[in-house]
Parts: structure tokens; sequence; C-alpha cells
């Protein structure tokens, strides 16, 4: 007995003891779900195999990035899927930064009645279901907007109508190449004017306005470029033929209501995630810069900014996670993203509920994992070194 | 006048400077103080005058609240037209719900406000008392909604729908994810390699996979993973989904509480000799959940709105009942007005569990300022 309890009492052996029976209980609970999982299917006359991925999908996507037609396989609608998942995502943190970054400052302004406004967007805004948002969206396109041949016109070359966006398509000619090359070779040159003139302060001193000639630089040498080349872009514009716009890009309904909605849904939190970390940062340390003499947009660059990055990082980027998983949404109103597809359609016509749902969980979990992954090395990079 | 006309210490407060108090002082600080501010003022007030002009009008004054189709509503006025909702309240409220039972509803719910009173105002009269009831009423509320006991009639789950809906799977899935959510956040921060991780494991997947296809495998799969012939109605497959759900966040939240007490709090304790049970019991947890009560709640409300994700495996919660109105060749294409309406309902009651959740975190604040 003294022996059982000298075990019970060494720390070493309880947590070896704890360990193993808690890897037992882990064990039978997951082969029971397995024998379950077999019997139902033995029962149904199901098997798991992942064949029906190479088998014609026979469905119809009415927006794809990459060629797509019913005769491809079901891999490919899935593909089609996952490009249209990441299309709209990418829509949607563009609207949701540029709209959270000014909301985020506009809250911060003395400006009374700027910041109540934007105060009271971004309550209305976080505290409504995302899906509402982006059902109300749909609906108000769907509904509001006028059919396409009363589309609202925008001098002849972008219409909105209730059959979605219809605007300008960029077409590249022979001596884009040229633009392209000039474009690069201003980057190039304005890493080495920023290195150069570090340096130089760094020895002398002396400061240029580095982010002044850089931005001339970058625009005026693609441009000069793009006049000397012949202005080799042009835009082919959306006509109206009989009941329906033709040429240009399109932006479906959906698309548009689900981009609108994300970035709308999603600016709010960011708004609070950049009002927080500039608040964040310490009063000293903007009125310590002030008093040795930099200029405001210096106290920005310098010293609140660096400080307030490091704040305003990790949550901006789980937002932005938030929003590539809540564009899962869009089957509630039929856009066809990764869900939509390979989870949805797909799953119904080959009835595999298992190998459909793996794939498309497993596809979320490596981009969550993978950007988590990334932001536990930027955290540790910028992180604080204490004591 | 000179300096000796005052005895030291009698010399009277002069009025502050012309345009720095009073109304026109306060608006020129806040509102005109500079070229960019004044402009800034002028947009936000062309905004709000859009805003006031377009919205109010349409929403209030221009709106029609009875008509037997929208037709008749566009007839009568150019505004909103809440027939829509006015002619169908009862199910977004009670669902399907049998009308001559709604009484059950109606106190079940209003009993809720004296079971959670206790729990979420540490300060109330007769406190213990309402404790015993808030641990009876989980019981209460179930024989009530259900029925099936003391006479009272068998209700099927496939008639709960509307905001009931959205109360019963919000509340439940938050009174069940807080404890399971703090052992996980403990268990990620255990010494015990096997336990660190499975909670890991656990947590990633949760939060690495969007909620809608967790409630696609309830819905279709979940049944697979059970023994044959074993059948659980899809409401409490639903609420096991957002329970687990949400309790990988509130982890998360509660282990950056655990990390942010100081280690002299876990030294001290282990000083003391204390064990990991009464170290977590009284040093760690209450400090941990009072600093992430801002993060807790916040994972409260989005589990509240995130309710809303169950139309898209049919059942019929406030936006299902709408979408089943929508379909109406009466009501068709009023979305905007049915869909506001609903956003209103969450509006009001996650905006009130917000300020409540500021409030608290104010009252437990304990630092020196």
């Amino acid at each position: 007995m003294t022996f059982l309890s000298n075990i019970w009492r060494n720390e070493k052996s309880r947590e070896i003891i704890i360990q193993i029976f808690v890897l037992f209980c882990i064990g039978w609970l997951l082969s029971w779900l397995v024998m379950n999982v077999n019997a139902n299917f033995k029962a149904l006359g199901k098997d798991i195999s992942f064949e029906f991925l190479f088998i014609p999908a026979g469905y119809d996507i009415n927006q794809y990035l990459i060629d797509y037609n019913n005769r491809d396989s079901h891999l490919r609608a899935g593909i089609v899927g996952l490009l249209n998942t990441g299309l709209v995502a990418i829509f949607g943190i563009i609207l949701a930064t540029v709209m959270g970054v000014a909301l985020g400052i506009i809250r911060l302004s003395k400006n009374w009645l700027a910041s109540k406004l934007a105060y009271w967007y971004v309550e209305f805004t976080r505290n409504v279901p995302i899906l509402l948002h982006i059902l109300l969206w749909h609906g108000i396109i769907i509904n509001t907007f006028p059919q396409t041949r009363q589309a609202i016109n925008f001098g002849d070359l972008t219409f909105l109508s209730n059959r979605g966006f219809y605007l300008p398509k960029p077409i590249t000619e022979s001596g884009i190449e040229f633009v392209y090359l000039c474009f690069v070779i201003s980057l190039i040159f304005s890493v080495l004017f920023t290195k150069y003139a570090k340096k130089k302060q760094d020895l002398t001193g002396i400061q240029y306005p580095v982010f002044w000639i850089n931005t001339a630089v970058i625009i005026i040498l693609p441009s000069l470029a793009f006049l000397l080349s012949g202005l080799p872009i042009s835009f082919e514009i959306p006509v109206l033929k009989g009941f329906n716009f033709r040429g240009g890009l399109h932006m479906s309904p959906e698309l548009a209501a689900l981009t609108f909605a994300l970035g709308i849904y999603t600016a709010a939190f960011i708004a609070e995630i950049v009002r927080a970390g500039i608040l964040a940062i310490d009063k000293g340390q903007k009125e310590a810069a002030e008093s040795i003499g930099l200029k405001p947009s210096k106290v920005m660059n310098l010293v609140i900014l660096p400080q307030a990055r490091r704040v305003i990082i990790p949550p901006l980027t789980s937002q932005y996670l938030n929003l590539t998983k809540n564009s899962s949404l869009a089957i509630a109103i039929g856009y066809m993203d990764l869900v939509a597809t390979l989870g949805g359609i797909s799953l119904n016509q080959t009835g595999r509920e298992m190998e459909t749902m793996v794939i498309v969980m497993l596809i979320y979990l490596s981009v969550s994992l993978s950007i988590s992954a990334f932001m536990n090395w930027y955290n540790s990079k910028v992180k604080l070194v204490g004591r | 006048m000179t300096e000796n006309a005052y005895k030291p210490g009698s010399y009277p407060d002069l009025p502050p400077p012309p345009g720095t108090v009073g109304v026109y002082g306060w608006i020129k600080n806040n509102l005109f103080s500079s070229i960019s501010n004044t402009l800034l003022t002028i947009i936000s007030a062309i905004l709000l005058y859009y805003l006031i002009d377009g919205i109010i009008g349409w929403f209030l004054f221009d709106a029609v609240y009875d008509a037997e189709s929208k037709i008749e509503c566009r007839k009568i006025d150019s505004g909103a037209c809440w027939a829509v909702i006015t002619k169908r309240v009862g199910q977004f409220v009670y669902g399907f719900y049998p009308e001559a039972e709604r009484w059950r509803i109606d106190i079940s719910f209003l009993t809720m406000f004296i079971a959670f009173a206790p729990l979420l105002y540490p300060d109330i009269p007769k406190r213990k008392w309402l404790l015993w009831f808030s641990l009876v009423y989980p019981f209460l509320a179930y024989i009530l909604i259900m029925g099936g006991y003391f006479g009272l009639q068998k209700i099927e789950y496939s008639l709960f729908g509307g905001f009931m809906l959205t109360v019963i799977l919000g509340v439940s899935g938050i009174v069940c994810s807080l404890p399971i959510g703090i052992l996980l956040a403990l268990g990620r921060q255990s010494n015990l390699t096997v336990v660190r991780t499975i909670s890991i494991c656990f947590i990633e997947f949760m939060r690495g996979v969007p909620l809608i296809t967790l409630l696609f495998v309830a819905s279709s799969m979940l049944n697979y993973f059970m023994p044959p012939g074993t059948n659980f109605s899809i409401l409490v497959r639903v609420i096991i989904m957002f329970t687990f759900f949400s309790a990988a966040y509130i982890a998360e939240v509660i282990r950056g509480g655990i990390q942010a007490i100081p280690k002299g709090q876990y030294e001290a304790a282990d000083a003391l000799g204390m064990s990991y049970w009464q170290k977590t019991r009284f040093i760690t947890l209450p400090q941990a959940l009072k600093i992430s009560i801002p993060g807790i709640m916040n994972t409260f409300i989005g589990l509240y709105k995130d309710t809303t994700l169950v139309v898209v495996i049919g059942l019929l919660d406030p936006l299902g009942i709408g979408r089943a109105a929508l379909a109406d060749t009466k009501w068709n294409g009023l979305s905007t007005e049915t869909y506001l309406f609903v956003a209103l309902f969450f509006f009001v009651s996650c905006f009130a569990m917000s300020r409540y959740s500021l409030w608290l975190e104010n009252k437990l604040n304990t630092d020196q300022k």
C-alpha cells in the first residue's frame, strides 16, 4: 500500500500514470468512433474512396477563373471553387483594410461628429451577423437595382444593374512588356536608393526626401514608358446587346454582394483593432518624440506606427483569416466557392459526405495553420525582449 | 490697477479667454479647429443629412404597416413595406410552435432573466436563493419548452423556429462552452505532454475550419459516428457543434489571460505549497478570467450571431422564416425589409451584451488609476 501511495505522491510517476490514463481514454474514444463508422458504412453498403474526384462533375459553375465546363471532373470543380474563394477573399480584404483603417483613424480624430458617426457605423455593423449582411446586400442588388436596360450608367463605361456590375476590361497589347520592365527597374532603383539614403544619413546626417523621390520615380518612369510605347493598354467596354451586356468585366451580383458584405463587416472589426493599436502606445512616446523636435509626420512614421504595428498585425491577420472563413457563407446566396462546389453539389451528387467534407476541411485547415505559423514567427520576431 | 490692490490669496479668478468654453468654445474646438477638421465636419454633416432624410423617411414616415401583398403596399405609400413582418410576427418569434402553447415559451423566456440575474449581477439581494433557481432553471426550461411531462403537450423539435430558436441555440451554446473552454485552456497550458497535445489539436482544428463545414458535419455525418440506430435530434447535434466551436475560441482567449498573469503569482503559490488544483482555483483562474472578460464576451456575441448559420442546414431561425416569407409570391422582393427587421433584433441583443461586458469590466477593474 505504501508503495502505491509513494508512486502516486511522486510527481514524475503520477504524471506518467495520468498521461497513460488519458491516452487510453482517447484511444478508446477514437476506436469507438471508427468502429461505429465501419458498422454504419457496412449497414449502408458504403465505402471510402476518392475515385469520385476524377469522374465528370456534370454541373455548371457560373463564374470561373480557369476554364471549366460540366464535363470536367469534380476535382477541377473543387479547384474552381477554391479559386473563387480566393478571389472574393482578396477583394474583401482590400475593401475591409481600406475602410477599416480609415474608420479607425476617424474614430480617433478630434472631430466629434465624424468620430461619433464612425462609432455608430462600427456598432451597427459588427452587432449584426455576417450572414445577414450577405443576404441584405444580395437582396439590395437583386431587388432594388434597375434592370439591365435601365442600368445605372457611369459615362457609358461602367454599368450597375440587378444582373451585376459591368466594368471596362483592360486588354494589354504588344509593347506592354516595356512598361513592366520599367516598373521593375523603378522598384529596384527605389530599394537601392532607400539603402543609399540610410547609409548617407548614418554617416553624415544628411536626409533626402526618400519617400517623395521614390514615389515620383515609380510613377513617372512607367508612365513615360507607357506613353513612348504607344499606349499599349486598351479597354473593352461593356455594351448592351438585347437583354444583357456583352464584353467588359462582369462582377456577378453574388460576388459583389459577398465582397461588400465581407468588406463592410470586417472593416468594423479592423477599425477597432487599428484604434486600439494606436491607443496602446503610451502618450509619453509621442510627447518625447515631439519634445526632441520631430515633425508630426516623423512622429507618426518613426515612433507611433512601428510600435502600433506590433499590436495591430496579429489581430489583423486573424481578421483576414476570419474573412476568408466567412466567405464560405457564399453558399447561402449561390456563389460557387469551395464549400458550395465540393462540399455542396459534389457532395449531393456523389453522396460521399465523408470524403468531400474531409477534403474541404483539410484545405481550410492548412490555410489557417500556415497563416498562424507565420504569425507565431512574426510575433517572436517583433516581440519586445523582456528580462 | 496695481498688484497691491489685492491681499495675497484673494486675487479673483478671471473669466476664461473668449471662445474656449461653453457651446461656442466646444463647437470651435471639436468641429472647426482646423481647415481639415472643418472639411471633415461638413462631409459628415452632408452624410448625416442624407442618412436621416433618405433612410428615416423610408423606414418610418413613408412606410406601410398593414397590407395584404407587396403590390398593395406599393399602392399605399413608397416607403418600406413592413406588412411582410406584421403579418408573420408570430412566426418570427415562435417559429411553428403551436399557438395555444406559446405561453410556455413566454414563461421560460421571462424566468430566464431571473435565472441569469444572480450570475450576471454579483451584488443582487438574496443571491444565494436565486442561485438555486439558476441551477434548477435548465430542467424547468427543458420541461416547459419540450413538454411531455406533467400533462404538457409534447412538442416536436422541427416546430421550433424564429427568435426563440436563436435564443435556445445561443444560450445553451454559451452556457456549455464556457466550462469546456476553461478546461481546454488549462489543458493547453498543462505540463502533461499528452493532455497538451490533445488540447492543441482540438483547438486548432476547431478554429481552423469554417463553422459552416462543422454544421454540415452535424447535419449529414454525425450519425455515422454513433452506434447504428442512434438518432438524436438535429437541434442537439447543432448545439454540440456550436459548443465545441466556441469552446475552442474561448480557450484561446483564456489562455491569453493565463499567460498575462505575472510569473511571481505562480511562484508564490508554489512556495505556499498549493496543489495544482488549488493553484488553478484560487490563483490562476480568478485573475485569468477577469482579464479575459472582454474576449469571452466577444466570443459569446460571435456565437450568438453565428446561430444564423443554421438556416443553411434547413433550421427555421429568423432568417429561415424570413426567407420562407420572401419565397411567397405575395411578398417576393421585400428582402431589405425582412432582413433589416432581423438585423435590428440582433443589433439590440448583441449591443446589450457588449454594454454588459463593458460594465462588468469596469466593475472588476481593480487597477489603481
